[in-house]
């Protein structure tokens, strides 16, 4: 789950960490009265939305006086704000955060993420700062300096300081920096982050050490204990279609193409994406409908692939062990009746009870095109996507 | 000989009281040996309890004292699982298989943590388990798809797992150990550990493993293939068409960085002399070309 950046500031306050006085907003005049309350001459007017690189796509701007702020506020808020992270369509803007703006002296980059293969949660830190990190990691990996952290003992003092003076933060500010990484790995632990970031982190020229920008990622598995934190969700920032699925405990990912995939399991679900595009078709999403599916949730599944208006054919990829292909087989007869199916749909059964979940289907009166491997499905649901595409007579083959 | 588990392993369930735990204890009791190697059930509320005959004791501890138990299988739910495992590592257990799905990175950090210097050894979590066909077969697979062979099957994943092992069955091919080492970020065993067994192991001839977007593992896995095996290990990678900074389902499963594309992957380890494809559905045939 991820949250803003005004909120991920708000939980890092509490762990010492300094940050610019800011306010969230949600309409002009607010932004407006904001400026007014944190006083001051310069403050930076910028846009709330989960996805990186703001700045760099007009989101994030300086003001230098109130009416400055109006304008502002009033080009960001209702924008559709283009980064490389949100995709071509963009992602539009509700929320705004105004801050007091600093002096600054220089930037510097600080980052946590677990790293895999040790096992640790890996301190990143650079003296690189307010550019994007993948750039600096590719080209000048030298310029990342990297600590990994004993979960048990936590950031240590000395650990603090070594990357405080690697990326190059003068002496006088060292012992700031420190209780302000030290806070940050606290606040990463406590809250179950998997992602913490800090672009740029700030010397002023008044020689303070703050956090200018603040990115928080958490572990989806760990919400459970976090209710504080779920409560911050933004469904703005989701997509409708994947907030559907997530009520009905599918895992759903919405692509470009134009073939819709039902699977169980996560693996065979990115094979069955890999085999389609293989054999030259698109897949339209990723869906895991899970190992318990019921009936409910194989009807739910094609709902979801059917809002896509781009879906010209549904392939259905199912290996039953504990999950028994009757029961998908009933559930894949109910569904199809249910939503009125307007696409060809290919059905691969393999495993438990196969014999008994193809008979239902061939007993059904459906039309479906019954596969008997995985190549001979994504053969069949590439050609029936591109029969249906050019039968339908439009432009809209993928 | 097979890899971790044979006829001679003793298991215990940990979590055997829950719906989860007695539906897959008792396929797995139904298995093979399963009868004789199931032996004891951890309940820390309902000691003296049984399952079906199956005594519940209150700790692993006790159960591995009272039966001789080396192995367990976990299905407790995710807040107290890796707790679980902690309790089987403390008592020393030679092998935990956690099935469990959904355990916070942080608690399996601290869990993984406490493992170093430790005997016992981690399958998954989040993972369906290990098979040694017409032996005894610990987790949620169906156990009937399999057949003993020379094959050593190691994956990420869980049904493309079967489906790996049903195109081998196609081709006539049985298998020595099956292992899915489970689809999140912090786990136990790797590719890379299950491999250094297969090597050593006199029953198995070739290893198919399947890989996913995400991590280091494969790439890990692959160096070490290209100086040590003597085996041949053929592979496939899930994931070719999975965008960036999307998670697939598995929590594991996840570009992030530019890292762990499947394309990379597959690069390494061809590049590192394992033969690999682009098609799931020629797994099996790969792996006999190869034999």
């Amino acid at each position: 789950m991820k949250i803003h950046e005004y909120q991920a500031k708000e939980i890092l306050r509490k762990y010492g960490v300094v940050t610019p006085k800011g306010i969230a907003c949600f309409s002009i005049d607010e932004a407006v009265k904001a400026a007014q309350q944190l006083g001051g001459e310069v403050w930076a007017v910028k846009a709330q939305i989960y996805a990186g690189g703001r700045g760099k796509g007009g989101g994030v701007k300086v003001a230098r006086s109130l009416e400055e702020v109006r304008q502002r506020a009033g080009e960001i808020l209702g924008m559709r704000l283009v980064t490389h992270q949100t995709g071509s369509e963009g992602q539009i803007v509700h929320r705004l955060f105004i801050e007091q703006g600093v002096h600054i002296e220089k930037e510097f980059y600080v980052g946590m993420v677990v790293d895999r293969g040790r096992q640790r949660v890996c301190l990143m830190a650079s003296s690189e700062g307010g550019m994007e990190i993948e750039k600096v990691a590719a080209e000048t990996p030298e310029k990342i300096y990297k600590v990994f952290i004993d979960p048990i003992a936590g950031l240590s003092q000395q650990q603090a300081e070594e990357v405080a003076l690697k990326i190059g933060i003068p002496a006088q500010s060292v012992p700031q920096a420190v209780t302000l990484l030290q806070g940050l790995y606290q606040a990463f632990d406590d809250t179950d982050s998997s992602l913490l970031e800090i672009n740029p982190l700030t010397l002023t020229a008044e020689k303070q050490v703050i956090a200018l920008d603040a990115k928080m990622n958490f572990d989806d598995n760990a919400l459970f204990r976090h209710p504080e934190i779920v409560a911050l969700r933004d469904l703005d920032e989701e997509d409708p279609v994947e907030i559907e699925a997530s009520k009905h405990e599918l895992s759903y990912i919405p692509l470009d193409g134009n073939i819709g995939c039902l699977v169980n399991g996560a693996g065979l679900a990115m094979a069955t994406m890999d085999i389609i595009k293989l054999y030259g078709g698109n897949p339209a999403n990723f869906l895991d409908v899970g190992g318990g599916a019921t009936a409910e949730k194989v009807t739910e599944a094609f709902k979801l692939m059917l809002r896509n208006p781009k879906l010209q054919a549904i392939l259905v990829n199912i290996f039953g062990g504990i999950m028994k292909c009757d029961v998908i087989a009933q559930g894949v007869v109910a569904a199809a009746r249910e939503v009125q199916l307007t696409v060809p749909l290919v059905v691969r059964l393999e495993g438990t009870n196969v014999e008994l979940g193809k008979k239902i289907l061939a007993d059904s009166g459906l039309t479906i095109i019954s596969a008997e491997n995985m190549a001979d499905a994504a053969q069949k649901a590439v050609s029936a996507a591109k029969s249906k595409s050019s039968s339908c007579g439009c432009q809209c083959q993928s | 000989m097979s890899i971790l588990i044979n006829r001679n392993s003793r298991v215990m369930t940990q979590g055997i009281t829950g719906k989860t735990g007695q539906f897959h204890t008792r396929m797995c009791r139904d298995y093979a040996n399963g009868k004789e190697c199931f032996v004891a059930g951890v309940n820390p509320r309902k000691p003296g309890e049984d399952f079906e005959g199956i005594p519940v004791y209150a700790s692993v501890k006790e159960a591995k004292q009272q039966t001789g138990a080396n192995v367990s299988v976990i299905y407790v739910p995710p807040p107290f699982a890796a707790a679980a495992i902690d309790e089987a590592v403390e008592a020393e257990l030679d092998l935990v298989i956690c099935i469990t799905e959904g355990i916070p990175v942080r608690d399996m950090l601290r869990t993984r943590y406490k493992m170093q210097g430790k005997k016992t050894r981690l399958i998954g979590p989040n993972c369906p388990g290990i098979i040694t066909p017409d032996e005894l077969k610990i987790g949620i697979m169906p156990g009937y798809i399999h057949k003993k062979g020379r094959i050593g099957v190691v994956s990420r994943s869980g049904t493309l797992t079967y489906e790996a092992v049903a195109q081998l069955m196609a081709l006539g091919l049985g298998q020595s150990t099956c292992i899915g080492i489970g689809g999140d970020p912090v786990n136990g065993l790797k590719h890379l550990d299950v491999l250094q067994l297969f090597n050593e192991d006199d029953e198995t001839d070739a290893v198919l493993m399947v890989g996913e977007i995400g991590g280091t593992d494969e790439e890990d896995c692959a160096r070490w293939v290209k100086e040590n095996m003597r085996k041949p290990v053929v592979g496939f990678i899930a994931g070719v068409t999975a965008p960036p900074g999307k998670r697939m389902g598995h929590a594991g499963a996840i570009i992030s960085g530019g890292k762990g594309t499947a394309q990379e992957k597959l690069e390494v380890m061809e590049s590192c002399g394992i033969q690999v494809t682009h098609n799931p559905a020629e797994m099996g045939k790969l792996l006999k070309s190869a034999l």
